[in-house]
């Protein structure tokens, strides 16, 4: 097992000194930088403000008032709702007590949400608000749990009594008659109790507990912080999942760790406005927030004027040319740096402040791939943009990119206190302190993801450059080879397709075919935007995905994709023969993508499998039926005739 | 549905015996029914049943030929507008009526205005104790926009919202002159099924929340049934049919009248 195809090691440089478990840490930082602030949130269209003092009282009050109803060492807690602060403070207090907070993907439907609370034997839920509160009611009346559930906003929660539901402020209450005995199960917590149980939504199967304990995630955190030099003066916006390991890291442990403060927009729909107010300093997103940001401004100028839309291309233009070697402090000839100077004045720097970039001094695209014009684009627009790559197994990033080392088709190097090798059959294995406890309740497939000397298995194939960058090929089990043997990297095109403000998401077939083949989702917003302009009249997403015209629009971007494959001598030959638009748009309630909004290429297969047979046959349309959820639970049939064009053929 | 404990036996509104001609042409005749305090009350008929022109009557914009209107226990023979929403009647249209170049904050803070303690002059130099009370509405305001979660709008002109949205600002801006009674024409007209699911949320959640009285107008009768704690039903200008969406609905008269049975004359 020694033998490996290359590893890396991040250095090590680890504070000794530092607190052992999450609630230490907030202790420490009320005593030592009280009067800072540590949390925001808008609120009634004004921001507030809670200084780490504040923070630790808050979080001191809700750990009273579980303790007070029967939390104590072990229990689990489910957290659920939109980042907001009580949420993040009382992840803080069940920590306190030495229970283990569970937080839930909002978006979850009752019954995603129900498998949790049960696996995870959750008694109590601490949710948001009614909605949520409705979720927690039926899951109760199915599987008996959780039998209190505390509630921030009580709005429509008229009829309470005797339901075991409680207010956050009526626990509170309860906690203030309690006797103070906080301080000596705070005193009790060690670094290697269980910090959180993070149930990955996985692009296969059902949902898995990731068990990470404090030493796990405050050694993650340690390296992220000491590899971007963050310190207390950054600013974070909180507003992806906390459900997720990038935010549970990113919005609660970092801050902890670093005394940062993070702030918490109003709302959902308020983001941008609420990006662009607070101007974070240190940003993470999944390549889907960039790539919406992104159709969104290109979409946007299309129906510019022609003086405001010529001056943007020229400028775009000239940032893709010098703009990233720019960044890099690489060599540019004086009147191009001059010229981007000034398009910064009149173009970059409004774009950039115009997205909420304008104070971010680093960038990270975390969770999946960006598409490489994507990539650039930012980069070129002057954002510091930089790739990642991380798994929950192993609490947050594995390898981060380097201000000067930054490439579209690597995702950087080990961070500190991780080891990496490339295993023989190219999968990328990982050593660290953040390595995970195991799955709960799933001891086999806890010993699956190690190997017999320890290492943490990715799945994920990749090679290490000699520089130590790591290169992510794709998923390991998503590479094929078409008929004749041309490798088949559908992630690879996917991403390139995507560049397009009009395709919301592709999935690519050929694995073990004659030709690659792709299902496309269009973005409603632009394709319609284009539509309104062009004079095509539609009345939904599927009038619309089913236009001749947009077909056509497609279809000049899927054969601009590939002319770039063939132009890159190692994708040649992975050309895309035949694609169709979905009448509906991918979606998570249906499964199709994760709550991270990554594409289930075993659900999409097995569910528009129909179609992909349409695909490849020598038919020019085909019939769905399939079911569509709605956000409350309902089910319909959708029924459609889709048309399919074949490339080089006009229809 | 009448026994919930927040309605009580209190008539807020009654109308007696009303009618109203237009010349020749006879919108409302003999018309009676009464509000009580807390209560959602819906006026259906099929088109031209004289279901705006009761609203209006009642909103002191028309005024009938015959019959008396009390409210709050005072009978009233002529009412304009103005006097009605001082007297803390506000209302919805049913052609959405907002300031199309002012942002939804503005437009629902015009709904203060009433409210309004101090004078033009001292409000424009934005000092003192106008200055005090503007942040005291702005807090109302604010209050209005989280509850009808419009956050994303606030600063936007309303021209360019999209139309469920500018139908959830009017009824923001009627919100924010804390009328005891508010009168909505239509407020579910021209809405796709999402955005009448939110607007029946958003008025259940006012009725129970605010506690205030609600008369609406609506055609689409599955909304009326499940929202209203008592429907009157009008047709030609008539009363067919009052009582709860149960007794409405078994009623023999408001069935012929809405699936069109031959008249017989």
């Amino acid at each position: 097992m020694a033998e490996d195809l290359g590893r890396t090691r991040g250095p090590t440089d680890m504070d000794p000194t530092l607190p052992d478990t999450l609630p230490k840490l907030l202790v420490r930082n009320a005593r030592d930088m009280a009067d800072r602030c540590a949390m925001r949130a808008k609120e009634y269209g004004i921001w507030r403000e809670w200084t780490w003092a504040a923070v630790l009282t808050e979080t001191r009050a809700i750990a009273a008032g579980l303790a007070a109803s029967g939390v104590g060492r072990g229990a689990t807690i489910a957290i659920i709702g939109d980042n907001r602060p009580h949420l993040y403070w009382s992840i803080c207090s069940a920590q306190m007590l030495g229970a283990v907070p569970v937080p839930i993907f909002q978006e979850a439907n009752a019954a995603e949400m129900g498998f949790i609370i049960d696996h995870a034997d959750i008694d109590l839920a601490i949710a948001e608000d009614q909605e949520q509160v409705d979720k927690l009611l039926a899951i109760r009346s199915r599987h008996g749990r959780p039998r209190t559930i505390v509630y921030k906003d009580g709005r429509g929660l008229t009829d309470t009594a005797g339901s075991g539901l409680i207010s956050l402020d009526a626990l509170r209450q309860l906690g203030a008659a309690q006797p103070e005995t906080l301080d000596s199960a705070i005193a009790a917590g060690q670094g290697g109790d269980l910090s959180v149980l993070l149930y990955t939504s996985g692009t296969t199967g059902a949902p898995k507990g990731v068990m990470l304990s404090h030493a796990n995630v405050i050694a993650a955190a340690q390296g992220a912080i000491s590899f971007d030099g963050l310190t207390a003066r950054d600013e974070v916006l909180a507003y992806l999942p906390m459900a997720w390991v990038g935010d549970y890291l990113g919005s609660y442990a970092q801050s902890l760790v670093a005394g940062y403060c993070v702030s918490c927009p109003e709302s959902g729909a308020t983001l941008l406005a609420d990006l662009r107010e607070i101007g974070p300093t240190y940003f993470i997103a999944p390549p889907r927030i960039f790539e919406t940001l992104l159709s969104d401004v290109t979409s946007r100028m299309a129906s510019a004027g022609p003086l405001k839309r010529r001056l943007y291309d020229g400028c775009i233009a000239l940032a893709q040319r010098v703009g990233g070697k720019i960044l890099e402090g690489g060599p540019v000839a004086l009147t191009d740096r001059l010229l981007y100077r000034l398009a910064d004045a009149i173009i970059y720097g409004p774009l950039r402040n115009a997205l909420g970039f304008s104070r971010v001094r680093r960038a990270y695209v975390v969770g999946d791939a960006i598409g490489p014009d994507v990539f650039r684009f930012y980069r070129a627009l002057g954002l510091n943009l930089k790739q990642s790559f991380s798994l929950t197994e192993a609490s947050g990033f594995v390898c981060l990119q380097q201000d000067a080392t930054v490439r579209a088709d690597t995702v950087g190097v080990a961070v500190p206190g991780i080891t990496l090798r490339i295993e023989l059959g190219g999968e990328i294995q990982v050593r660290g302190d953040g390595t995970f406890l195991g799955y709960h309740k799933d001891p086999a497939a806890t010993e699956a993801a190690k190997t017999a000397d320890g290492w943490l298995r990715s799945g994920d194939t990749g090679v290490l450059d000699p520089d130590g960058q790591l290169r992510v090929i794709d998923r390991a089990a998503d590479i094929g080879r078409l008929r004749d043997g041309t490798r088949f990297t559908p992630k690879l095109i996917e991403t390139r397709l995507k560049f397009f403000p009009y395709i919301k998401e592709a999935v690519a077939f050929g694995d073990g075919r004659d030709h690659v083949a792709c299902l496309l989702d269009i973005d409603t917003g632009a394709v319609g935007g284009w539509a309104e302009r062009n004079g095509v009249v539609f009345s939904g997403h599927q009038e619309l995905a089913g236009r001749a015209e947009v077909y056509r629009l497609l279809a000049d971007c899927v054969e601009a994709v590939n002319r770039d494959l063939a132009a890159d001598p190692a994708q040649a030959g992975q050309g895309i023969g035949r694609f169709l638009i979905l009448p509906k748009p991918l979606d998570a309630d249906d499964g199709e993508l994760t709550r991270m909004r990554k594409i289930r290429r075993m659900v999409i297969a097995e569910r528009y499998a129909a179609l992909i047979d349409g695909l490849y046959s020598d038919r020019d349309h085909v019939t769905l039926n399939t079911r569509i959820a709605f956000d409350d639970g309902r089910v319909t049939v959708l029924e459609a005739d889709i048309a399919i064009h074949t490339i080089g053929r006009t229809s | 549905m009448t026994d919930k404990p927040r309605i009580s036996e209190e008539v807020l509104l009654k109308v007696d015996s009303i009618s109203l001609s237009f010349g020749g042409v006879r919108a409302l005749s003999d018309v009676s029914f009464d509000i009580r305090k807390g209560e959602i009350r819906a006026i259906i008929g099929p088109n031209g049943a004289g279901k705006s022109s009761m609203l209006n009557c009642i909103n002191g914009f028309y005024h009938p030929q015959e019959g008396r209107i009390t409210y709050k226990g005072r009978e009233r023979q002529r009412m304009l507008p103005y006097e009605a929403a001082r007297q803390s009647i506000a209302r919805t249209f049913q052609n959405i009526a907002l300031f199309k170049g002012m942002s939804t904050l503005d437009n629902i803070m015009t709904g203060r205005l009433l409210k309004m303690r101090r004078g033009l002059f001292w409000q424009a130099l934005r000092v003192g104790p106008a200055a005090r009370e503007e942040i005291e509405h702005r807090a109302k305001v604010e209050e209005i926009i989280e509850f009808l979660q419009i956050q994303a709008v606030r600063k936007m002109p309303v021209g360019r919202l999209p139309y469920g949205l500018q139908k959830r600002v009017e009824l923001g801006r009627a919100l924010a002159a804390e009328p005891d009674l508010l009168l909505l024409d239509e407020p579910m007209a021209g809405m796709n099924v999402e955005e009448k699911e939110d607007m029946c949320r958003f008025i259940l959640d006012v009725n129970e929340q605010f506690g205030t009285t609600i008369a609406l107008i609506e055609h689409d009768m599955g909304v009326v049934m499940d929202l209203s704690d008592r429907v009157v039903v009008l047709e030609y200008g008539r009363k067919i049919a009052d009582g709860t969406p149960d007794e409405v609905r078994a009623d023999q008269r408001v069935i012929d009248a809405y699936l069109g049975v031959q008249r017989v004359e």
